[in-house]
């Protein structure tokens, strides 16, 4: 197996948590995000589909799932930055005998909120959530969703039948929205006992009938805390916007070269800023025209705008998948994303420009990005000053000056030949 | 009477670092030997078999030197002294 490297981390430092088809990876920076060490691989031969830090209640914990193609998978923690990772004795997420169902991967692992410090869930495949309220120690099946009577017609998709979102309500602890591929999105407004298919409007371009009840093969859904009733969807074709907390959903595709793609990140300090990878079509799920460009919009949906400052513009047939992409909390707010090509691109200004962080990682699954400790306590250099370009006018006006300074040297020549 | 379980390195820390596990009381399967291996050592066998009983689809067990998929699988029968050997498959990529 591979040496593993490890980081020293301290507050106000910037982690990059990056999984892959062959293990996990953490890249560590300060508030200037300008240089990056590396630690890793962590896991040498497991995916790792999800990451996540809990700095709830003083901790300073990362987890990670770990699945083995041979032995299965379970959740590790670490609370020293991976130095050390927990081995659970026996697997901790596991179906109960009487599902009938065994575990295959574990796809996304949600912290919960602050008021609830104890509070984990994650999602798995096949599509089911469970559980943590013991700040991971055992976990549970959400039986409510798991004993839906739409469960038997889930369909599973390209990468399996998966539960890959959990959005708790940041305000009402009673509701949550997950989204299954394919299922489609579902809500609980009282505490996970039942559940509401909530895909009006969204289509299913793969099914005889376009807009069914439930089916839809929803790739990733965001939503900002300070307005959790707006929701946007990226689908397997289609980019949709809720103001209905999910009763809803209205197309906002607009001028992207594709609406089919899988990752989509929410701003951390504006709720109308979202960014996306539009990938070219469900056969070829690579970036249109060979060009790997980040979709920004920064009026919820109302116009979408290329970001390729840094990104490679030829031959980049580059796919990101769903959880590949995400953004810290500083701000101005770094962006990252991982391709299946295992490269790591970092943003430091909001998208606004990128650098390649990594090349040649196992193909990339997973990005969280993690502040630890208070992001407002966090030294973050102003961005440099740009040279402010000169005004058409006063361009134009040099332009003028020169011919005649030119015309006026002429002549004062002129007048000394005379001489 | 007893029947030796052969484990890989990847199971050893599931069983206090040991590399062979023997089964005094005398199963008549390998299915009832893993049940009374999850007695003792339930990390061991949550890796070998999935929640719904089966064996993982990218591990191998073998009775000797016969792999159970030709003999029964899990209800293939053990003769005094056997060893099960426990062995990672070669799929992987």
């Amino acid at each position: 197996m591979p040496a593993t490297r490890h980081v020293t981390v301290k507050d106000g430092d910037v982690l990059v948590l990056v999984g892959t088809m062959k293990g996990a990876f953490l890249f560590r920076s300060n508030g200037a995000r300008k240089t990056w060490d590396v630690a890793g691989p962590y896991f040498p031969g497991h995916a790792v589909y999800a990451m996540a830090y809990d700095g709830r209640a003083g901790r300073r914990r990362l987890w990670a799932s770990a699945t083995s193609m041979h032995w299965g998978g379970d959740l590790r923690s670490s609370d020293d930055f991976g130095k050390t990772w927990t081995t659970p004795a026996q697997a901790n997420v596991k179906f109960p005998p009487e599902a009938g169902l065994s575990l295959t991967n574990i796809w996304q692992i949600r912290v919960g909120p602050n008021e609830q410090p104890n509070v984990l869930w994650c999602g798995v495949e096949p599509a089911s959530l469970f559980e943590s309220r013991d700040a991971g120690e055992t976990w549970e099946l959400v039986r409510g969703l798991h004993d839906h009577p739409h469960r038997p017609r889930w369909e599973p998709g390209g990468g399996g039948l998966c539960l890959h979102t959990i959005l708790p309500d940041p305000v009402d602890r009673h509701r949550m929205v997950v989204a299954i591929s394919t299922g489609g999105v579902y809500r609980t407004e009282d505490g996970g006992h039942t559940w509401n298919a909530c895909n009006r409007g969204v289509r299913a371009d793969f099914l005889p009938e376009k807009h069914p009840e439930f089916g839809q093969c929803v790739h990733k859904i965001v939503q900002h805390p300070r307005r959790p009733h707006t929701m946007f969807l990226q689908n397997h074709w289609g980019l949709y916007r809720s103001d209905d907390g999910g009763d809803s959903w209205h197309d906002i595709a607009g001028s992207v070269p594709s609406d089919f793609g899988f990752a989509m990140v929410i701003h951390p300090h504006d709720p109308d800023v979202v960014y996306i990878v539009p990938l070219e079509s469900d056969g070829f799920r690579a970036t249109p025209e060979g060009k790997l460009r980040v979709y920004r919009t920064r009026d919820g949906g109302g116009s979408w705008e290329p970001l390729t400052n840094g990104l490679p513009q030829k031959q980049a047939y580059e796919t990101v998948l769903r959880d590949g992409m995400a953004a810290d909390a500083l701000d101005p707010a770094g962006v990252y994303f991982g391709t299946r090509s295992g490269k790591l691109f970092a943003s430091s200004d909001g998208g606004a420009s990128w650098r390649l962080l990594a090349d040649g990682l196992p193909p990339i699954v997973c990005v969280k990005a993690a502040v630890i400790g208070d992001p407002k306590k966090v030294r973050v250099p102003k961005p440099a000053a740009r040279k402010k370009p000169a005004s058409r006018k006063k361009v134009a006006i040099r332009k003028m000056a020169a011919p005649r300074k030119k015309a006026a040297t002429r002549k004062k020549a002129a007048t000394r030949r005379r001489r | 009477m007893a029947v030796r379980v052969l484990l890989p390195a990847y199971l050893r820390p599931f069983a206090g670092g040991r590399a062979e596990i023997e089964i005094p009381a005398h199963p008549p399967t390998v299915g009832a030997a893993l049940e009374t291996l999850r007695v003792e050592h339930p990390g061991v066998v949550d890796r070998v078999l999935t929640e719904s009983g089966g064996v993982r689809r990218h591990v191998n067990l073998f009775v000797g030197e016969t792999s159970i998929r030709w003999t029964g699988g899990l209800e293939t029968k053990l003769d005094d002294f056997c060893e099960i050997s426990i062995i990672q498959a070669v799929s992987g990529g």
